[in-house]
Formats: structure tokens, C-alpha cells, sequence
């Protein structure tokens, strides 16, 4: 059986950020196995701008942003290979893949998994009422509109203020269509403040903020939907029924890591429904690692390239043998207020001085601590003057706040007058 | 001028594929006139695809001699149509000391059945199936019910019916039916056709086709049921289709694997007056996580991937309706085909063609009738070496449309060379699973709409996704 | 005095822009540019797609390779709507000068190999 060195899974910005940086630390037998017919994975169809201005400081469209990487795989020569599906992946990392010239199995030495994230769908929710056409998630309009060039509709309405559903409330208006509206579940917008700007109010298109859709209606096609106010709990408030005479609804209700793949290889899943991983994003089995949005769903791309890095080093570091496992682990818990925290799991010896927590926080908030509790006592408390769900946090926290090996860091939201 | 039939056959769900099916061993011509754009697209599509052991249906009732002959029939017919079917067995679970009773009465009516079952305690039970409740206290064991792919039991059917010359007509509707005498004129939305005898196999429509011919004296009514599917979980978390004990409502909620390995959560039961009523809402969908969470306390509902909503055909009779209309011996009605429909299905068919159509068209046997239909590709269950020679003697096996279900278009152009029309999304979903998994087709569409759109020399505009309507895209943006 | 959402990168500032075109609640001097900027002569950078030859794409993605006039959005589309790209293309190729009579070009986004 054909081995390689680091096989990565998936050719978008973490799988090339990764390659690029494993080869960068002196490893040369990469393959990387990307599905789509070009190296870039999503950001093909977020053409948008918007990208970059972390990682180059400059403002880029999704396709700009991606061919950077792109360019420094191909001066490296690293190899890779284009609709190519993995099928499977043992304990022991033999991995089955195929691609129009064959099905084969190669024996892999270290796996980087950066597989990406799909889209929350009409199923996963139950929306109530008919299921017609014309129900559609927003990445897959955006996929129709930008790659392929077809409209799915002209008259539209948007459940979910995810960015995705505002950046389409926008593309879908230049192309002619007219945007009615855009529901969301909660009080507040899930999509960055900018988005809420450039992408509705430019155009006059309404945000109705603690709405969801109650009937979808239409036995064929989508011919109208019911929106209703929701309580504080969420749940539809009698009387308050508007309907909206449309032929499209696009869903915007969030993204799910890709992660059947490890999951089915028995790693254990963390809350952001990824693997859980340590503080070098290394699973609970040897030498396989986890980045970008199929370990937890990120809010900027730019985010999602330092985190392939960090699991491309990770990786060389292993294979040259200087990451060598320790049993004595810290364990993070995500705590009050808190969605997840990524990492998992933190291998006090190889950690590095500073460690990077990134969590989610679960409802907006304003004049708040976080707080990192070891073994409950406070160790850390980080002020933050607003805080909300649609951004990912990263803390980066002295290795030396932790004094033992072994323990669980809890990481929660606290009020400012309960720190006192 | 029309041309003769011999029969025609309304409706192309599992009774009109059977009846078909059955049909076309002899020397007749048989049309099969559907009016959805697919075969098996109403309830033959939505359902719990169990094939029941018939351990309940009261005895003397043709559900019950149906549905006992029907499920004995399955082995024989998914090896010759190439349907997935796994004889997992049922449980029907009693949490109470009064239900116990309730089991033992069953049984009984099992044993009059001629049905093998089998009495456990709950810790019997529990041993068979982990997740099950800690308030069971008791089960009816019956090994011989199992769980089927619907969809491909209906589609491969009618690929052996007309593999073998039977001509389907999809798409078009049957508005009217005169009796000339010696034959029947049946008028449908695209035409009209006329043959020597008529099976109404229509469903929850077949009320409304029956009285074209002929008052009578029952009613079909739709009885709604919403389901919930899970994604593909923990290979054994239910290993049997578990039931709570059946009321006058039917035989419950249930909790099931499926031969996909995904997991099925329902059905509701209620009767609703619109027969293409399939709307789901959430009170009717929070009763069916309640009741299930009965049977099965710890049922991962984020795995949920999609609800759907079935319709039952309901006859006022309470039993099926296998007989000719009362002034026309020729016009057959196979109605309120309800639960246990599905596993009687192979047994109605053989009936339907053996006793009633025998009686009167000569069944003469046509002497090259092909019983299985050309094998299919099943890629995923191959070796790495096998799967390989595959793609290398045939590329398209290495192209994958359907990530989340793996699905190639090498299997997919496979299905479109068949003999049963294949030309809607759904269609596609249906045959392959693709767009069956997580992402819901949000990563695969586009590609089957384009494979389709390319196979058919069609616009991608025109592709459908299932009824005429459906279609997917509205315009080109440039 | 208006009150804006700063675009210019995904932090979002709240921004506040007096009579007198001073900024505050900004977190970089870009808000600053941004405020001024948008209470003087708002501009947007508009993307989109154009149609091309290629086998692979129907559309190949664009931008106005600098910020327009925000009421020009429009015109710049009507425009994009009209043109063509030959693939091979390059990222920054050129497709229309002046696009919308903005005096800004037109931009290829993507590689697009033949």
C-alpha cells in the first residue's frame, strides 16, 4: 500500500493554509484530497469582498483570498487531487479514496481534517407547512447564482440573519430579484454588523428581529410563507400571522461541521459538533488533527487560515517527533454563557506559552467578564464590553495560569457587578 | 382512435407495480396510467416501509390473509427486483401489567394468524434492544416483519413490469371512464385510451376513480401521518421496529432503523379532508417525539434530518377493497389499501390478476418473461479492488454527486438508462439516495439538476424537482 | 449628527459623525475615513458575476476594482450585465473600463484555466 506522510482532507483555505505550512517545516510527501473540481472549497462562491484584511491586510473577494494559498501550493509542488471523495479512514489511518481514475487505499503517517461545514437545512428544523420547491438554503442559491449563473427566484424572503442569507439578501437584489424581508429567531442579528448595513438597510430590505416562519405554503412550488413573532422562549405568538406572497425562501440557520469522517473513526465530538482536540488540534487518536470550520464554524476565513497553519505545524511537529503524547491532560468545560471551547484538551507539556481559547459566546451581551476557572478557583478574568454569538472569541491566556498537568479549565460568562 | 389495451391499470404505486408486475407474465397488453411525474410518489413513498408480519389485523380479514401471504413473498421478490430488505423482526412493547394482558390477546389473534411471535419480559426484551424503556415490562417478539427501501420496491417493479411490456404513462391525470360495452374509454389529461378492463389501484384517490363507474357504498379517507427521519446514528441503537400496542388509531408510534441506517420516528394518525394534504406542523410532530420517547427514552433528535407527512388510505369498510365495481365486472377496485398495504402489496398483486383479472381475460404465460430485473451496482458494498475495476472500466463510478450518501454518476446514469422514467429530482433521491443525507441536497442538486438537465437535453430551468411546477431555477442571471 | 455601522471590516463600529464630520466610537483610523466618507459621498465595491466561455462555469465572478458611488450601484450592474469574459482569465484582468461611468473598472476575480 502507497504511504504518505500527511494526507489533508479537504483543499479549501485550512487544508492549503495546512499544507503549505507542514511543507514549510520541512515536510515534502503531502496529498492533499479536495472534492470540488478546484482547489478553494466554498470561498469558489462567497465572491463577495470582504476576506483578507486580518491576513493581508487587504480587501479581497472569496476567489482572491483562496488563490493566495493556492499559489504558494503550487510553488511548493504539493500535490493534490481534485473531485477526489474519501469514503473512509480506519483507527489507524489507512484511508480510501476515489476519483475518476480509481478507487485506492493509502496508508497515511499523519491526517489533517479540514473538510469544511454544511449548511443547517428545511429538514434539520422541521419548518411547518408543505415541503414545495423553493425552499432553499442560502449557500445553495448563492452556489446556483454564482457558479452555475441561474436565479432560483425573484420574489424572496430570508429566514435566519446568518451572514451567508444577508451577503445573498444583497447578490440576489443587484441580480434583479426583490428581497422582502429576512426573519430571525432571536432578538438579535446572527450576522456581522456590516452585513446588517451593506446588505439590508443599503436596500431598504426589513430585519425582523424575534420572527421565524410558521407555515410554508405551496404543494408544488413556494407560492407564500407565514411569519409570526416569538415569544421570549421562542415559541409563536397567536394573532401576530404575517403573510408574504413569495417564491423563494432561503435559509440562513447556520452551519454544522463536516465531521462524519472522525466521527465515525470513534473520536469524541465536542459541543461544536467537531472532534475534540488538544492544544495542537490533535484528536484523541495519534497524529490526527482537526482545523478550520469542520472542528467549529468560524466567523472570518482569515480565522480559519491560522488555524490550518497551526494544524499543518502540528503535524510536521509529529512527524519529526516532537509532539509525543503525555496521559496528564487539562480538560476545558465550557461553562455558563458559553457555547463551546475549543480546545478540549490541553497537554501541559507540549502547550505553548500562550494558549489560544476560542469559544463562542451563546446570547449578545454587554459589560461582561469571561472567566477561566481552574479546578474552581478563578484564574482569569477578561472584560469585554460587548460580546454576541455571530463572532467567534479567541483568548489567548500565559501557559503558567495553569500550574498542574491535569485538571478542567471552565470557561463561562459572568455579569460585571457577580466579579465583583 | 385510441389503440385496445387489454387492461389498464390507474395508479402507479406498490399495488398498481405489483398488479403489473403480475400482469405482465401473461399476453396482455397493460397500460399504467400515474398522474404524479414518478411511480411510487404518494403514499407508497411515505410510509414507515415495514413489511408488518400480520400478527394483528383481525383474523377472517384480508389484511390479515394479505399481509401474511404478502410478507412470506419478500424474500423471494427483493432478490429478484434488488430491493434492500432486512427481516429485522418487531416488538410491540407493554409498559404495564394491563398491557401484558393486552400481548397475550395478540398473541393469540398471532397464532390464528398462523404468525410465529414469541412472549419475552422486559428484561428479555431489553436484552434485544438496549435503549428500550426501563419501564418495559413485557414484548411480542414477531421475527418475521422487517424493513424495506419503498422507494426502489416500487420503482424496480415497475422496471420488471416493463422490462417485460407494460407501457407506463406518467404525468397524466385520469379525469373520466366510460363503459362502451365491450371495453372502457379512460380520458386523462393528455389523452384518452381504451382497453377491456380497468384496476383502480388509485390510493387515496381511488374513492373518486370508482365512482366514475359506479355508485358505491364505501369512502376512502386520507388519515395523515408525520414522521420524523435521523441521520444515520449508532449502528444498533434500535435493532427491531418497536411499536407501543395498536389502537383504534392504528399501530402507533414507532421507532425504527431503516435499510439505509437512518432512523425513523412516527407516524401521527389523523384525518384530514384535503387529500393532498402533506403539510407537517409542530403540535402533531412534538406528540410524536413525546410518544416516542415512551418506547425510547434517549432518541438523538439532532440527528434530525428531515419531517415528512404520509396519507393513509382509510377505507369506511375497516378492511382492504378487492373487488369489481358493482355493475362492471371489468372495473376492479383495489382500495383502502391502507397499513399493513405495503407487506401485503406481492400477495394483492398475485390475487388481483390470478382470481379476479383470470377470470376474465385468458392469462396465457408469455414464454420469454424475465422474473428479476438487470442487477444493479451497489459500489459501496465492494472492496477497494473491486470498486476500482469498476471505475477503471467505467469513470463515471469514481465521480461522486452525493457526498453525504456517496452516490456516483456512474450509478445515477445507470438508473436513467432504465425502463422506468427518471426525470425529476426527486425521482433521482429516491432511486440513489442522493440528496437522502445531512446536507439535504445542498451540496449534491445542482449537480444532479445539471446531470439530468444534460441527459435529457433539457434546460436547466425546465429540470423539476417533482411535480409539474417544481422547477428549481426561475431565470438565468446573465 | 447620523449614526453609521462601519463597513469597512468585520468589527462593525458603532459610529457617530457630528455636524462638524468628526468620528467617534470608531476602533482603527479607517472608521474615521469610513464616516466621512459615507455622510459625504457614500461608496460601495459592487461584485458580481460576468458571463463567460468556459466549459467548467457559466459566470466568472468580478468587482469593481475600487469603490463606487453607492447610487450608482445600479448602473454598474446594468452594465456587468452586458459583458463577456474569455476564458483563460486572470485574477485583475480587466473587463470594462469605466464600468456605470464611474471611471472605475471592472475586475476579474478568479483564474478561470480554458
Amino acid at each position: 500500500m502507497e504511504t504518505k506522510d500527511i494526507v489533508i482532507i479537504g483543499g479549501g483555505s485550512a487544508g492549503m493554509a495546512a499544507a503549505v505550512a507542514a511543507y514549510d517545516k520541512g515536510i515534502r510527501d503531502i496529498l492533499v484530497l479536495e472534492r470540488g473540481n478546484f482547489l478553494g472549497g466554498i470561498l469558489n462562491q462567497c465572491i463577495h469582498n470582504g476576506f483578507g484584511l486580518n491576513a493581508f491586510k487587504e480587501e479581497l473577494t472569496g476567489p482572491e483570498f483562496f488563490y493566495r494559498f493556492e499559489e504558494e501550493m503550487e510553488k511548493r509542488g504539493i500535490a493534490y487531487e481534485l473531485e477526489t471523495n474519501v469514503t473512509s479512514i480506519t483507527p489507524d489511518k489507512k484511508i480510501t479514496y476515489l476519483n475518476r481514475s480509481g478507487c485506492k487505499e493509502v496508508q497515511a503517517k499523519a491526517i489533517i481534517m479540514a473538510a469544511g461545514c454544511y449548511e443547517r437545512n428545511a429538514g434539520a428544523i422541521g419548518i411547518p407547512g408543505d415541503r414545495p420547491a423553493g425552499v432553499i438554503t442560502a449557500g445553495q442559491a448563492q452556489l446556483y447564482l454564482n457558479e452555475y449563473g441561474y436565479l432560483v427566484g425573484k420574489k424572496v424572503f430570508i429566514l435566519g440573519s446568518g451572514d451567508i442569507g444577508l451577503i445573498m439578501a444583497r447578490r440576489m437584489t443587484l441580480e434583479g430579484a426583490k428581497v422582502l424581508g429576512v426573519a430571525e429567531l432571536c432578538p438579535y442579528s446572527n450576522g456581522l454588523n456590516r452585513n446588517i448595513q451593506q446588505c439590508l438597510i443599503d436596500f431598504g430590505i426589513p430585519l425582523y428581529l424575534s420572527h421565524t416562519v410558521t407555515k410554508v405554503i405551496g404543494k408544488s412550488h413556494l407560492e407564500a410563507i407565514e411569519i409570526s413573532q416569538v415569544d421570549e422562549n421562542k415559541r409563536p405568538i397567536k394573532g401576530t400571522e404575517q403573510r408574504f406572497e413569495v417564491d423563494t425562501l432561503l435559509l440562513s440557520i447556520g452551519l454544522i461541521p463536516n465531521n462524519d469522517l472522525l466521527n465515525k473513526m470513534g473520536i469524541p465530538q465536542s459541543r461544536s459538533r467537531g472532534s475534540v482536540v488538544n492544544e495542537h488540534l490533535e484528536t484523541s487518536i495519534d497524529g490526527v488533527f482537526s482545523c478550520g470550520n469542520v472542528l467549529h464554524v468560524h466567523d472570518l476565513a482569515d480565522y480559519v487560515v491560522d488555524e490550518g497553519k497551526t494544524a499543518g505545524e502540528s503535524a510536521a511537529d509529529y512527524l519529526q517527533g516532537n509532539l509525543p503524547r503525555h496521559k496528564e491532560t487539562l480538560k476545558t468545560v465550557a461553562g455558563n454563557g458559553i457555547g463551546y471551547v475549543v480546545p478540549g484538551e490541553i497537554d501541559m507539556e507540549n502547550a505553548p506559552e500562550k494558549i489560544a481559547f476560542k469559544f463562542r459566546v451563546r446570547v449578545p451581551s454587554k459589560n461582561v467578564y469571561i472567566q477561566y476557572d481552574f479546578d474552581g478557583e478563578v484564574v482569569k478574568r477578561i472584560y469585554k464590553q460587548t460580546i454576541i454569538p455571530s463572532e467567534m472569541e479567541i483568548d489567548r491566556l500565559p501557559k503558567s495560569l495553569f500550574k498542574k498537568k491535569q485538571g478542567t479549565i471552565t470557561v463561562s460568562l459572568i455579569a460585571k457587578e457577580e466579579a465583583k | 382512435m385510441s389503440i385496445m389495451e387489454d387492461i389498464i391499470v390507474i395508479g402507479g404505486g406498490v399495488i398498481g407495480a405489483f398488479i403489473a408486475r403480475n400482469l405482465s407474465r401473461y399476453q396482455l397488453s397493460v397500460l399504467v396510467i400515474e398522474k404524479q411525474n414518478d411511480v411510487g410518489d404518494v403514499t407508497s413513498m411515505a410510509n414507515s416501509a415495514i413489511v408488518h408480519s400480520g400478527y394483528d389485523p383481525l383474523p377472517g380479514t384480508k389484511k390479515a390473509r394479505f399481509n401474511v401471504e404478502g410478507n412470506a413473498m419478500f424474500d423471494e421478490v427483493c432478490k429478484d427486483l434488488d430491493v434492500e430488505f432486512d427481516r429485522c423482526g418487531s416488538m410491540t412493547i407493554a409498559t404495564s401489567e394491563a398491557q401484558i394482558e393486552t400481548l397475550r390477546s395478540l398473541k393469540e389473534r398471532a397464532d390464528q394468524n398462523h404468525v410465529p411471535t414469541e412472549l419475552l419480559s422486559g428484561e428479555e426484551a431489553r436484552k434485544l434492544e438496549k435503549n428500550l424503556t426501563p419501564d418495559c415490562v413485557g414484548a411480542l417478539l414477531c421475527p418475521t416483519a422487517g424493513v424495506i427501501n419503498p422507494f426502489n420496491l416500487v420503482a424496480h417493479c415497475f422496471e420488471n413490469a416493463l422490462d417485460n411490456g407494460v407501457k407506463l404513462r406518467l404525468g397524466e391525470e385520469v379525469l373520466g371512464i366510460e363503459d362502451k360495452g365491450e371495453s372502457f374509454l379512460v380520458k386523462t389529461s393528455k389523452g384518452e385510451y381504451e382497453a377491456k378492463a380497468v384496476v383502480n389501484a388509485a390510493g387515496v384517490k381511488s374513492e373518486e376513480i370508482a365512482k366514475m363507474m359506479d355508485p358505491i357504498s364505501w369512502s376512502i379517507h386520507a388519515r395523515k401521518g408525520e414522521y420524523y427521519v435521523l441521520d444515520h446514528y449508532q449502528e444498533g441503537f434500535v435493532n427491531h421496529v418497536l411499536f407501543p400496542l395498536p389502537s383504534e388509531k392504528g399501530k402507533g408510534i414507532l421507532v425504527t432503523k431503516t435499510t439505509s441506517n437512518n432512523y425513523l420516528v412516527g407516524p401521527s394518525s389523523e384525518f384530514v379532508d384535503d387529500k393532498d394534504d402533506l403539510s407537517t406542523d409542530v403540535p402533531t410532530l412534538s406528540d410524536v417525539k413525546r410518544q416516542a420517547s415512551l418506547l425510547v427514552p434517549n432518541i438523538p433528535f439532532y440527528e434530525q434530518i428531515r419531517v415528512f407527512a404520509g396519507l393513509r388510505a382509510t377505507p369506511s369498510t375497516h378492511d382492504f377493497i378487492i373487488e369489481p365495481s358493482p355493475n362492471h365486472p371489468r372495473f376492479i377496485n383495489v382500495a383502502g389499501i391502507e397499513s399493513p398495504g405495503l407487506a401485503s402489496s406481492p400477495a394483492i398483486g398475485k390475487y388481483v390478476v390470478e382470481e379476479l383479472i383470470g377470470k376474465i381475460l385468458p392469462l396465457v404465460e408469455k414464454p420469454d418473461y424475465k422474473k428479476a430485473v438487470r442487477p444493479y451496482y451497489h459500489p459501496a458494498k465492494m472492496s477497494v479492488e473491486e470498486r476500482d475495476a469498476l471505475i477503471k472500466s467505467n469513470p463515471d463510478f469514481g465521480e461522486i454527486v452525493c457526498n453525504c450518501e456517496k452516490v456516483s454518476v456512474g450509478e445515477i446514469k445507470d438508473i436513467l438508462s432504465r425502463s422506468v422514467p427518471c426525470r425529476t429530482i426527486k425521482a433521482v433521491k429516491k432511486r440513489t439516495r442522493a440528496g437522502f443525507g445531512k446536507c439535504q441536497g445542498g451540496f449534491c442538486q445542482p449537480k444532479v439538476l445539471l446531470l439530468l438537465s444534460e441527459y435529457f437535453g433539457v434546460s436547466p430551468l425546465d429540470v423539476l424537482y417533482d411535480r409539474d411546477g417544481s422547477n428549481i431555477l426561475m431565470e438565468v442571471s446573465k | 449628527m447620523t449614526e453609521l455601522t462601519c463597513i469597512i471590516c468585520p468589527n462593525g463600529c458603532h459610529l457617530i459623525v457630528d455636524d462638524n464630520l468628526n468620528v467617534t466610537g470608531n476602533k482603527c483610523p479607517r472608521g474615521v475615513v469610513y464616516g466621512k466618507q459615507e455622510v459625504t459621498n457614500p461608496t460601495r465595491t459592487v461584485t458580481s458575476t460576468v458571463k463567460c466561455d468556459s466549459k467548467k462555469l457559466r459566470v466568472c465572478p468580478v468587482k469593481t476594482c475600487d469603490a463606487i458611488p453607492k447610487g450608482k450601484m445600479f448602473d454598474v450592474m446594468k452594465d456587468i450585465d452586458s459583458c463577456f469574459v474569455h476564458v483563460p482569465c486572470k485574477i485583475g484582468d480587466v473587463v470594462m473600463e469605466n464600468v456605470g461611468g464611474t471611471g472605475i473598472s471592472l475586475v476579474v476575480t478568479r483564474d478561470i484555466p480554458e
